[in-house]
């Protein structure tokens, strides 16, 4: 129990994690859907305070890791257009398309920056009128906002020169597709928190109506972890499945209405987007509205917009749903690591594989799969 | 990238164009708030900041509590280190 010490409050870790343990002693799978959870649960080893017992599965909640190669690739051929300043996170400078990164176009000559915030990407555009300014669009519905404000604000001040490479993504199908996913038999959720401060708890509702299934939305803490996974246990025993909210301080039953307006005024859903590693999901992905078709880079740009299958040695998928541990693909920790990522979800900190890379856990786990 | 940074809204920069000045662990810079109402975002308040966002209203001890989580899981330095850039 040697991680138990970098608990501030240790104590209470350890009381949490034994009620845990008189529940049931029944086999449970919970996934935690967002990848803040997947690095609170690594860094702090729950999953060895846990008993042997509860299995978490470490869900699709990090947009770095769910970008498809094939957009990777458009974003780069855009980045790569003459006059083109293209922005982006930090995070997804790393990821790998089909052949480099936006971090290798940007070696090779193309103008790609890190960017804060949009409005960053938006200031570039007003400082160099001669220039297209790109921002990639990533993230869920705590991030998607933000590109939103920003598009209206181009569009009021007329930056004709500004334009968004829309990849956002929307949370509640891609639950209903794991849901829906026959081989993944989860018995309940760790919902997210951060975008639930902007979807609010009531979309979930369909998760235990129609599926029977408990989600508490929880705080990224890891307290508030342990706390949200009693809770979920304590339903499953009782027989109830309900939506909870244990991060009352933060999450409200509806939500951030100002932003979803916004969301809603900008972005449309598509018919289908594609996921790293889960394939086409309908209405997942955001796309601008007619609307604002000045601001869109993929009218703006002729982009390749290919689907690529994902590389052969990379099990991502099989990850993202929970099917496979790291561990258990074949270049983990040997072809694929933090710098050399194969597969997307060794890039972000946010991804499994990453998670269980930098925290060397890997000996416990080894020890835990071989014992099971 | 979900995670959000609490901060203190130290000025109310531009009201039209709802700008204000928040400070983060001694750094200062504008963020938007245009995603809270008026009255939700006042000098002295603490907010979740996302991407140069305000996102959402927090108390004062929850905005501690978390930034101490954030600098213990290891990610308050990198928060920071992109809340400051492309600082005007
Ligand atoms: S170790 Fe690398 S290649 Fe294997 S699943 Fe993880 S990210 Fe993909």
């Amino acid at each position: 129990m040697k991680f138990i010490d970098e608990y501030r409050q240790g104590d209470l870790a350890l009381m949490l994690a034994e009620q845990i343990e008189r529940l049931t002693d029944q086999p449970l799978k919970l996934m935690e859907v967002c990848g803040g959870h997947t690095h609170t649960i690594f860094k702090y080893g729950i999953e060895d305070l846990l008993p042997r017992n509860i299995e978490m599965i470490h869900g699709p909640g990090c947009p770095v890791c769910v970008i498809p190669l094939g957009r990777v690739d458009d974003a780069i051929s855009i980045a790569q257009q003459p006059d083109v300043i293209f922005t982006t996170f930090g995070d997804a400078m790393r990821v790998p398309g089909s052949k480099t990164s936006l971090l290798d176009a940007k070696a090779s000559g193309a103008d790609v920056r890190m960017v804060y915030s949009p409005l960053d990407a938006l200031k570039i555009a007003r400082q160099n009128p001669d220039k297209n300014v790109v921002f990639l669009g990533l993230g869920f519905e705590t991030t998607a906002p933000s590109s939103a404000m920003t598009i209206l604000k181009a569009a009021k001040d007329k930056v004709e020169n500004f334009s968004v490479f829309c990849n956002h993504i929307t949370i509640i199908p891609a639950l209903k597709a794991m849901l829906d996913s026959p081989d993944l038999k989860l018995d309940g959720f760790v919902g997210p928190g951060h975008v639930s401060t902007v979807i609010g708890t009531s979309c979930y509702e369909f998760v235990p109506r129609d599926y029977g299934k408990p989600l508490v939305v929880t705080g990224f803490e890891p307290l508030d972890v342990l706390q949200s996974v009693f809770m979920i246990i304590k339903q499953i025993v009782e027989g109830r499945a309900e939506i909870e909210n244990q991060y009352t301080r933060v999450v409200t039953r509806e939500g951030n209405k100002l932003a979803l307006e916004v969301l809603f005024e900008v972005f449309e859903p598509r018919d289908y987007f594609e996921w790293r590693g889960l394939g086409s999901i309908a209405h997942s992905g955001m796309r601008l509205r007619s609307k604002y078709a000045d601001f869109d880079a993929e009218l703006k740009f002729r982009v390749p917009g290919l689907r690529i299958a994902d590389p052969k040695a990379c099990q991502c998928g099989e990850i993202l749903k929970g099917v496979k541990k790291p561990w258990e693909c074949k270049v983990f920790g040997t072809a694929c690591t933090p710098e050399t990522p194969i597969g997307s979800c060794m890039v972000s900190s946010e991804g499994a594989c990453a998670a269980y890379y930098n925290f060397g856990r890997l000996s416990k786990i080894a020890e835990r799969s071989s014992a099971n | 990238m979900c995670l959000a940074i609490p901060g203190k809204i130290v000025e109310i920069v531009d009201v039209d164009n709802r700008i204000a000045k928040v400070e983060v662990g001694g750094v200062k810079r504008n963020i938007n708030i245009g995603m809270l109402g008026e009255d939700e975002a006042r000098v002295g308040d603490y907010v979740l900041i996302h991407v140069g966002f305000a996102m959402s209203k927090v108390d004062e001890h929850e905005a501690h509590e978390t930034l101490r989580v954030l600098k213990e899981i290891g990610e308050f330095d990198l928060e920071l280190e992109q809340f400051k850039t492309t600082i005007e």
